[in-house]
């Protein structure tokens, strides 16, 4: 089936049932996934995304590791050198920096080293950003660290049904994956204002999921809200939150959820802002040197005489994630939606 | 009372503490005495069974494992009792990798290639290990073990090609000369990075156990790089998982110009590291072949009987610089290697073989003959195929592939550019 099909056997399900679903159907098809990290075994995973994995597969396929990401990553790519295929989850993307050297330098360089003749065939998958009162050390968004390196794939899902279809390619890829999973939407859809009710994914389309095998291929964005008036590239939890924006505001924009930021899918990109004239880039991690930026290059290299008005970013600060001032960092709804204003002032 | 914002104390009356930043014993122009180093007496260290517990055989990461006495005869528990051939072949291999390292060292001094690494006084380490292996059992090396692929017979040709960068190397040019990658001949590609290779090969391991494979892995890093982190993340998975792995640390003790006190050598040995993890931990004179096979023997048989990891301290010495690109003589003592109490390992088992009758000088040196001639022929055939920075030996279109298994849009946009670049440069 293809990614905009709805298998007859679709139920509802959350961030964490799709994950979950993903890893079950994969390690039912494949022998050589594995999954390892803190606290996925018996346990199940400190936000349940292997729960059940262990006591269905056994304790050779699914194992508790000692806590040194260095050493999670560095065996990944030994088990990968072997013929398995780890899943290795970092609990926290907060914590995945001991693991770097392990995929900056190995993981992310060994096809090319060796010429092919080893491969890392990994998908690391980390919860990452803000909005769960977590502090520094439980809320970053380093996705910007790891597409700036050669060789390593990087996917953010943003509904339950793409989490899903993308981990299952991401496990299929054979290159390393840096698997994101927005955490603030993990439960539900989240509209930004935090003081608000949260909602679950009851009822939202993006939510029934094939209970089977289904894959969206990495490098395809999503158009999440077709529109006229503007671009909005965005990933992970700020697509609802920009969606949710746009809404009370009534501005009719083409919302890009961009799902794998490398490789980047710069034709719908290209196509949308060629047709709207206007790109507003949004993310949740820190400004200077952020994803944005190489967006923003991009757009501009490409689309110049398209647009109608500077392309404007709406980011996190260039600070650590605060703790009580978890919601003055967060680019909400009043960032974006002036931005979207001074768009459009024109 | 302390003034935090001076430091100084007020009312107090206690000696001023004092850093300690170790300093090798001997620099340039001292005579190197080494006459302190504890060499106890080959054969007298016990050979436990290869089942025994970790904390069973705590002293062996103090002792040294030797089996090769001063008159070259094998003796003790430890002695392998090798039949002639292997002792034959383990000194062909070593004495072709000392001629082998000879060969290419020059061709970097001649302007054939970037760099180069020899193991001169190191041979031991890996040729004694490589034939107490199976030939299937996984090695994920440092830079210093090309003495494992003359053991397993990789043609010379295709390493030198490699060292070369040349149309031949089926690396594309993209490694430093001697980060070697032959899977076929189970040698893991080597990083650069210092001991990345640890926690992966104890990864290989595990899988090999998780799959109920028979096949065990071994690796290999510097004293130096004990330091480093992933070398503990190796020793805790190994440890935790039972992971049939060998760990080797091989004590030369230098680090390019930092002695092995840099890296904890002057408070305690390096086996000892395994000590603190429940690994069974062995500490061997590096520079006896057959302590060496005998040591990593009895890893094998311990790792492949589900008894768990083992770590190996080669006690040995660098006996030339850490690379072409460094000049020791700038840092340590001139006669430090000839003052070395271990000798040299082809030394060694060569007094061995002719003292068991089955060698002689004359053999010996119709031997080095044959594997000079060998590598110098080996090198000319490799240089057909090129040399480093004399002409371009590989596509422009090779730096592109293998970033990714298909390459993205990004990449070919820049490949293009490298090829109107190619066009203007007019190459």
């Amino acid at each position: 089936m293809t990614d905009t099909q709805t298998a007859a056997d679709a139920v509802q399900m959350n961030m964490i049932q799709a994950i979950n679903s993903a890893l079950d159907v994969m390690m039912e098809r494949d022998p050589d996934v594995v999954v390892m990290g803190e606290d996925v075994g018996y346990f199940g995973g400190v936000f349940r995304a292997t729960a059940g994995l262990q006591k269905k597969y056994g304790k050779n396929r699914v194992f508790d590791t000692p806590i040194t990401e260095c050493g999670i990553i560095g065996v990944a790519v030994g088990m990968g050198a072997y013929g398995l295929r780890p899943v290795p989850e970092i609990q926290f993307a907060d914590y995945i920096y001991p693991a770097l050297d392990q995929l900056v330098s190995e993981a992310a360089r060994l096809r090319y080293r060796s010429a092919g003749e080893f491969i890392a065939p990994m998908t690391v998958r980390s919860p990452f950003g803000g909005g769960i009162f977590g502090g520094q050390t439980h809320s970053q968004s380093p996705e910007g660290i790891f597409t700036h390196v050669s060789g390593i794939k990087t996917v953010i899902p943003a509904t339950p049904y793409d989490a899903k279809g993308l981990l299952i390619a991401a496990i299929e890829d054979n290159d390393p994956t840096i698997f994101f999973e927005p955490k603030r939407i993990y439960n539900g859809p989240f509209d930004g204002h935090y003081d608000r009710p949260s909602r679950n994914w009851g009822g939202h389309p993006d939510a029934q999921v094939p209970q089977g095998y289904y894959r969206i291929p990495l490098g395809k964005a999503r158009i999440a809200r077709a529109g006229e008036a503007l671009t909005i590239l965005c990933y992970g939890t700020m697509v609802h939150v920009v969606a949710s924006t746009v809404a009370e505001m009534g501005i009719d924009a083409e919302i890009i959820d961009l799902r794998t930021l490398v490789p980047l899918d710069i034709e719908a990109i290209e196509a949308s802002v060629k047709k709207t004239g206007h790109c507003l880039i949004v993310h949740e991690a820190t400004r200077t040197s952020g994803f944005g930026a190489e967006l923003s290059a991009l757009v501009q290299e490409r689309c110049f005489y398209h647009l109608e008005a500077p392309i404007e970013r709406v980011t996190g600060f260039d600070t650590p994630y605060p703790h009580s001032l978890e919601w003055a960092y967060f680019p909400g709804p009043i960032r974006i939606r002036d931005a979207i204003t001074k768009i459009l002032k024109d | 009372m302390t003034d935090f914002v001076s430091g100084e104390h007020q009312g107090r009356n206690l000696p001023p503490l004092t850093l300690h930043v170790p300093e090798p014993r001997f620099r340039p122009g001292d005579t190197a005495d080494f006459s302190d180093v504890d060499v106890p007496a080959a054969g007298v260290t016990p050979r436990p069974d290869e089942q025994a517990s970790a904390g069973a055989i705590r002293d062996l990461a103090y002792g040294l494992v030797r089996v090769l006495d001063d008159e070259g005869r094998a003796v003790g528990p430890w002695n392998p009792n090798l039949a002639d051939d292997m002792l034959l072949r383990m000194l062909r291999s070593m004495a072709l990798t000392r001629a082998f390292d000879e060969r290419m060292f020059r061709a970097q001094r001649q302007g054939k290639t970037s760099f180069y690494m020899k193991c001169t006084g190191e041979e031991a380490v890996s040729i004694a290990a490589a034939h107490a292996l199976a030939y299937d059992d996984m090695c994920f090396p440092s830079y210093r073990q090309q003495g494992l692929l003359i053991a397993r017979d990789w043609p010379l040709i295709d390493m030198m090609n490699q060292i070369y960068s040349n149309s031949a190397d089926r690396l594309k040019g993209r490694q430093l000369p001697i980060m070697y990658s032959v899977r076929d001949a189970g040698f893991f590609s080597i990083s650069g990075n210092l001991t990345t290779q640890w926690p992966q090969a104890v990864g290989w391991a595990m899988a090999s156990a998780a799959r109920g494979d028979t096949r065990i892995a071994a690796t290999w890093c510097g004293e130096g790089s004990t330091a480093e982190g992933d070398f503990h993340s190796a020793c805790t998975f190994a440890s935790v998982y039972r992971a049939p792995v060998i760990l080797n640390i091989v004590n030369n003790q230098w680090a390019i110009s930092s002695f092995s006190g840099f890296a904890g050598g002057e408070n305690t040995t390096f086996a000892a590291r395994g000590v603190g993890y429940g690994i069974a931990s062995l500490r061997v004179d590096g520079n006896d072949a057959l302590a060496v096979y005998a040591a990593t023997r009895w890893a094998a048989d311990r790792a492949r009987s589900n008894a768990g990891p083992t770590l190996i301290e080669h006690f040995t010495y660098r006996a030339e610089g850490h690379s072409t690109s460094d000049d020791p003589g700038q840092y340590r003592s001139a006669d430090e290697g000839s003052a070395w109490p271990l000798g040299d390992p082809i030394a060694r088992l060569k007094a061995h073989v002719i003292g068991l009758g089955i060698w002689d000088e004359e053999r010996h040196a119709a031997m080095d003959l044959e594997l000079a001639n060998l590598v110098k022929d080996a090198a000319r055939a490799a240089e057909k195929n090129g040399i480093l920075g004399h002409g371009m030996h590989q596509g422009f279109e090779t730096m592109f592939e293998d970033v990714f298994e298909d390459m993205p849009w990004h990449l070919k946009e820049q490949l293009a550019m490298a090829l109107r670049e190619k066009k203007a440069a007019g190459v």
